[in-house]
């Protein structure tokens, strides 16, 4: 049991946070140079997890690199914090680090996410750590590595209008709703993970960190605070995100990512936040969605009192 | 005349001094040394394994050679020795100013994309972001052509032979280049296809004023675009001059044997 381990009272046969001491360092040094270079793809010697690849294992990595025992861990699984994947991350967390963990995006001082960045606006001092599949946007367009990194070296992403000219061709518009290409300051051609393009401009000038870690393809990027990330468009076809019909039927929120949830076999659905932690911390302040009685009949109940 | 018109008709676009290229003991082409005016058609003619197709990929830099520089005239007027160019320069010509038709339209088209995709995407590496004035170029582009607008948004994949040559040549024009490299450019087509093909090529060429360097085996191909000829056997050029002269005239005895091997219909 080291030193660490004993004073944290964390389960005795892991190294805190799980990777050895070494391991961290190289990940923070492949961390450094990311942020150093904002949006480029650094390789790193992605070690295997407890996890299968895809359940968010570069994600993992680059959480375990930059957590202390001071740290507040929240782990999302698009948007929900109540998932398999985030909660097994989180308990992941709290068996190796023994650090707090918590489901307020305010509290949490790094939050892990699979596919969502939170409603909630971050603040300085946040690390939004993203669990990466594919790192490399050019991949379904370029399939040689080699020839992908050179276009990268050379700023010559034309390739990546012709995709989206190819979009409006055929659909009349930019079919792309996740993944959606961005520029990170003004170099680099990223793939901001497979977020809702909804979640887009957070990314732009955002106050928090953002780190990109993709555990099967070995690759670490990262935003760096303030730095901007702009979605890829036309002159005449500019960039638009999702727009929903209804408010979230529980809470009311709109300008939210929304998610549908079937209610019964005859058709019934609502739409509701996908943020679980965003809707309830409003409905916690009072505010009520179609489903939990709506704020007209409140209104009116209150006029008549 | 002005100078500067002078400069730009009077001085050579592509300079070859010396050039050659070995496979370790195999060789490749050796000492070819030309100049290319602006506006000028030059063909490239012998038998399979020549050298004339290694000599083309040197000239347009696919492949660095052994020995010797090819000069280009940039679009400011200064020649530069394009080996020297770095990458990123040597990659933004290939895309702009130069062009290169491969014999096998699926080496120069991306098969998955459509028409329009294949024709604007130069314009889109080179800035383009007008979703509008990109499709119109390329709908004019299809027309210069001859390929059906209403095909636009279709993949050459659903193409004939003839129709993807013919948009591989679109592709590469559209962004005004000056020099062209073709490599058997009607090579695999039926004879009436062909023959359409060089039709518009000859369009293109006289009316755009391109400067084109193209390889072929077909002295018929050569007689019709080329206004000057070279001929190469075991990597080296053994005759030089005038297409017609050469071909009416030729004074090498291998070129004798070339011209008389022409089967007459």
């Amino acid at each position: 049991m080291t030193l660490i381990s004993a004073t944290l009272g964390h389960a005795a046969p892991y190294n805190f946070a799980y990777l050895d001491e070494q391991t961290k360092r190289m990940i923070r040094r492949a961390i450094l140079k990311a942020i150093a270079i904002p949006g480029y793809q650094v390789p790193f010697a992605s070690r295997e997890m407890p996890m299968p690849y895809g359940w968010g294992t570069g994600g993992v990595q680059v959480t375990a690199a930059i957590i202390g025992p001071s740290d507040v861990l929240k782990v999302i699984d698009q948007g929900s914090d109540d998932t398999t994947n985030a909660v097994s991350i989180r308990k992941f967390f709290e068996k190796t680090a023994g650090v707090a963990v918590t489901t307020s995006t305010s509290a949490a001082s790094i939050i892990q996410t699979r596919h969502r960045i939170p409603e909630e606006t971050l603040k300085s001092g946040q690390v939004l750590v993203y669990q990466v599949p594919i790192p490399e946007p050019l991949r379904f367009l370029e399939p040689r590595e080699t020839e992908t990194r050179k276009m990268h070296a050379l700023s010559e992403y034309g390739l990546m209008h012709v995709k989206l000219y190819e979009d409006i061709a055929r659909h009349g518009h930019i079919a792309k709703t996740y993944a959606y290409p961005t520029m990170v300051g003004g170099r680099y051609l990223m793939d901001p993970s497979p977020t809702p393009k909804f979640d887009n401009p957070k990314m732009h000038r955002s106050a928090a960190l953002q780190l990109f870690g993709a555990g099967r393809e070995k690759r670490i990027y990262a935003v760096p605070p303030h730095t901007e990330v702009v979605s890829l468009d036309f002159d005449d076809h500019p960039f638009e995100v999702n727009k929903f019909d209804k408010p979230c039927a529980l809470c009311a929120a709109e300008g939210v990512y929304l998610d549908e949830v079937i209610l019964d076999d005859r058709g019934g659905r609502m739409f509701v936040c996908s943020d679980t932690d965003h809707c309830e911390t409003r409905r916690a302040d009072g505010h009520r969605g179609e489903l939990l009685g709506s704020p007209i009949e409140q209104k009116e109940a209150t006029h008549v009192a | 005349m002005s100078p500067e018109t002078m400069s730009a008709d009077d001085q050579p676009l592509l300079v070859a001094r010396g050039v050659t290229k070995r496979y370790g003991p195999h060789i490749g082409c050796i000492d070819v040394n030309f100049e290319l005016f602006p506006g000028e058609v030059l063909a490239i003619v012998g038998e399979s394994g020549s050298g004339k197709s290694t000599l083309l990929s040197v000239l347009s830099t696919r492949l660095d050679p052994t020995a010797g520089s090819v000069g280009y005239r940039m679009r400011d007027g200064v020649m530069r020795n394009v080996f020297d160019l770095n990458e990123a320069e040597r990659r933004l010509l290939m895309r702009t100013d130069w062009g290169f038709v491969h014999q096998d339209a699926r080496e120069g088209l991306r098969m998955g994309i459509s028409a329009g995709g294949n024709v604007g995407e130069r314009l889109m590496a080179v800035g383009a972001r007008h979703y509008g004035e990109i499709r119109s170029t390329a709908l004019d582009w299809l027309n210069r052509v001859e390929i059906d607008q209403t095909r636009i948004d279709d993949a050459p994949k659903t193409f004939s032979g003839g129709m993807r040559q013919r948009l591989q040549i679109a592709r590469n024009l559209v962004t005004n280049p000056r020099l062209i490299f073709m490599d058997e450019p009607t090579g695999g087509l039926d004879v009436s296809v062909q023959a359409r093909l060089l039709d518009l090529l000859r369009g293109l060429v006289a009316d755009l004023g391109l400067a084109v360097v193209i390889v072929t085996h077909d002295l018929a191909v050569a007689r019709l675009l080329s206004h000057r000829i070279m001929v190469m056997r075991h990597g080296r050029v053994i005759e030089t001059g005038l297409t017609d002269q050469v071909l009416d005239d030729p004074r090498e005895p291998y070129t004798q044997l070339l011209v008389s091997s022409v089967l007459q219909v």
